[in-house]
């Protein structure tokens, strides 16, 4: 079904990456969009840990967040930072590598080898651009649906995630009941709330008043809207942290200075490493990714098709959840996780529900916190015994 | 009726009776699960598909990370958003008394399950009318351990009251087994006027018709 086409990414891109594997389906298998376009060809780039067991049972499928990426256990080739998930997949980590066959895969409309807004449009020889179709968290998800097909796997026994990757596994309980065991939506929501929408609005408009957007066309011009990514990283960022962590970290500490300078350099610590998360953020992203990323979870509503009523998406789900919300996370407050955890009630769905009590804000689902690693053991490992997966491949 | 190794496990010989009240192979709620005694005991013997409420955080956290199926909830508020009959069985072990509407509370586990098996301890029993008459002052016993300004126990019944209440609403009560102070079967079991006086504390099984 899916057929070996040559690699399409921008020289450049595709001279610094090393993005092997990538699932390549071509002409012949499009993939059919929510906002109607069929995107072909279509290329998933991925990684995989650990082995999968002879009864092809034991595939966890990892979802990433907005700005994350496939390299969830390993090295990133651009930074060269460890793996985004490393205190959760790992040898011996709850989402064990040797126990478990663990997928990852960049989202589509991402910019970390799968087809995206940088790919090369077919029609025109030049980078999508703005001309790449709009996608939703859907799409995203049927995409994956394609990759665990083509990797054989037709159960998979978890599908995890925190943030925009939460959304995803909600999305996937929802498309695919049947081939999902079990689910672990972590720091996320069954809609994007309004504030929300209202924050990637902020990061979108400044992405597009830089100058070197160039109306979304930067790279034919060789030109990248740095500043404004930026700017749209630095907002972006406070909302992933909590005034509790932004205090204890920084409080109104000056930057290398003995007193303030009356002036706009980075005076104080916290606009200093503001700065320092934007610019790091524009050497491994994409501005037009971002774009079409953020627009997807703002389109995300998984109640909208059913006047509003959660629990009706969900009826009779065959899926375990975890629901997992930290106390200090307000971009996706524990409130909209117990809206989800209501409808699983609803649905009388096998549900558990851990708020776990953090200063970290919605970043938490990232950090090392020991109360979300001996609830995923718990609830992962009791899900494993029910799936009768054995400790050991 | 329960194993030496099973009392070891568990505090609560009640929790053992309630357990062997299940049919194998059931979907059981259970409201106010505490750290999830009964449902270890139910997910161990009776291979049941079970669930919990557990008003405590706290409670909730340490249940899932045992690999429990615990929700954070109040059996006051939350009950409302089960399906009905989702459950062959819902549990409300030793909590009714603390409930702000225990009526409703009870309303809705006969909705949502098929049988609702309710425990709570007798405020009619001798000890407790003894205590108040001769003292005067709010009975602490074994069953009941609070003062009053500290209890979480905000409406208590005897049995006579809570079989009254089950006619008024038009429950029909399967099985009714009154309990001594430690939880075991009462010698009263048989005669229910009798174990309104006598029993610390009482298990009812209902059902909505």
């Amino acid at each position: 079904m899916n057929s070996v086409t040559e690699n399409q990414y921008p020289e450049e891109r595709q001279a610094s990456l090393r993005l092997e594997p990538v699932m390549r389906f071509g002409v012949d298998a499009p993939l059919l969009l929510d906002c109607g376009v069929s995107l072909a060809p279509l290329e998933i780039a991925y990684q995989t840990y650990g082995a999968l067991n002879a009864a092809r049972s034991n595939a966890i499928l990892v979802c990433h967040a907005l700005t994350g990426d496939q390299y969830v256990a390993s090295h990133h080739p651009i930074t060269g930072r460890p793996g985004w998930w490393n205190t959760i997949v790992g040898p011996g980590r709850p989402v064990d590598t040797d126990r478990y066959f663990v997928i990852c895969a960049n989202v589509i409309g991402g910019c970390i080898g799968s087809t995206g807004p940088t790919s090369i449009n077919p029609a025109t020889g030049q980078p999508y651009g703005l001309s790449f179709p709009v996608i939703t968290i859907g799409d995203m998800v049927n995409a994956q649906a394609r990759l665990v097909e083509a990797l054989g796997i037709e159960q998979l026994f978890c599908v995890i995630g925190g943030s925009m990757g939460g959304m995803q596994v909600l999305q996937w309980a929802y498309d695919y009941p049947e081939k999902v065991f079990c689910a672990v939506p972590i720091a996320t929501a069954a809609w994007h709330s309004a504030q929300n929408i209202a924050f990637h609005e902020v990061g979108r408009q400044a992405i597009m008043a830089d100058p070197d957007w160039c109306g979304g066309d930067y790279l034919a011009h060789d030109k990248r809207p740095e500043k404004g990514l930026a700017v749209a990283r630095m907002a972006a960022h406070i909302t992933y942290l909590s005034e509790a962590a932004l205090h204890e970290k920084f409080g109104r500490n000056l930057q290398d200075r003995e007193k303030i300078g009356f002036g706009f350099e980075a005076d104080f610590q916290v606009e200093s490493y503001l700065r320092y998360q934007g610019s790091a953020f524009v050497d491994r992203f994409d501005a037009n990714s971002y774009l079409y990323l953020t627009r997807a979870m703002d389109y995300f509503d998984l109640a909208a098709e059913y006047g509003d009523v959660l629990a009706e998406a969900f009826r009779g789900t065959p899926t375990r959840f975890c629901v997992v919300s930290f106390t200090s996370d307000w971009l996706f407050p524990t409130s909209e996780s117990r809206d989800i955890v209501q409808a699983l009630n609803a649905s009388a769905a096998n549900v558990s529900f851990v708020e776990i009590e953090t200063p970290k804000g919605h970043d938490a689902f990232l950090l090392d916190e020991p109360e979300l690693f001996a609830t995923l053991n718990g609830f992962l490992n009791a899900a494993a015994q029910k799936r009768g997966l054995k400790n050991g491949v | 009726m329960a194993s030496d190794q099973a009392q070891q496990n568990s505090g609560r010989v009640d929790l053992q009776l309630i357990a062997s009240m299940i049919q194998p192979g059931s979907r059981v709620l259970d409201v106010g699960c505490g750290d999830g005694e009964l449902l270890r005991l139910l997910n161990a013997t009776r291979d049941v598909d079970c669930r919990g409420i557990e008003l405590s955080q706290k409670g909730v956290n340490a249940g899932v990370a045992q690999g429990l199926s615990v929700v954070q909830g109040d059996a006051d508020t939350d009950l409302v958003n089960y399906p009905t009959k989702g459950f062959d069985y819902v549990i409300l072990s030793q909590t009714l008394q603390a409930t702000f509407e225990p009526q409703k509370v009870v309303r809705e586990m006969v909705r949502i399950g098929k049988r609702a098996i309710i425990s709570f301890p007798n405020f009619g029993q001798w000890r407790v009318r003894m205590h108040i008459l001769f003292s005067g002052q709010m009975p602490v016993t074994q069953t009941l351990p609070y003062l009053w300004y500290e209890t979480p126990n905000i409406h208590l019944c005897s049995i006579d009251d809570f079989v009254d209440m089950a006619k008024s609403m038009g429950i029909t009560i399967e099985r009714f087994i009154a309990l001594d102070k430690e939880g075991k079967v009462s010698l009263t079991n048989q005669c229910r006027p009798l174990a309104n006086l006598l029993a610390a504390q009482a298990l009812f099984m209902v059902r909505a018709d």
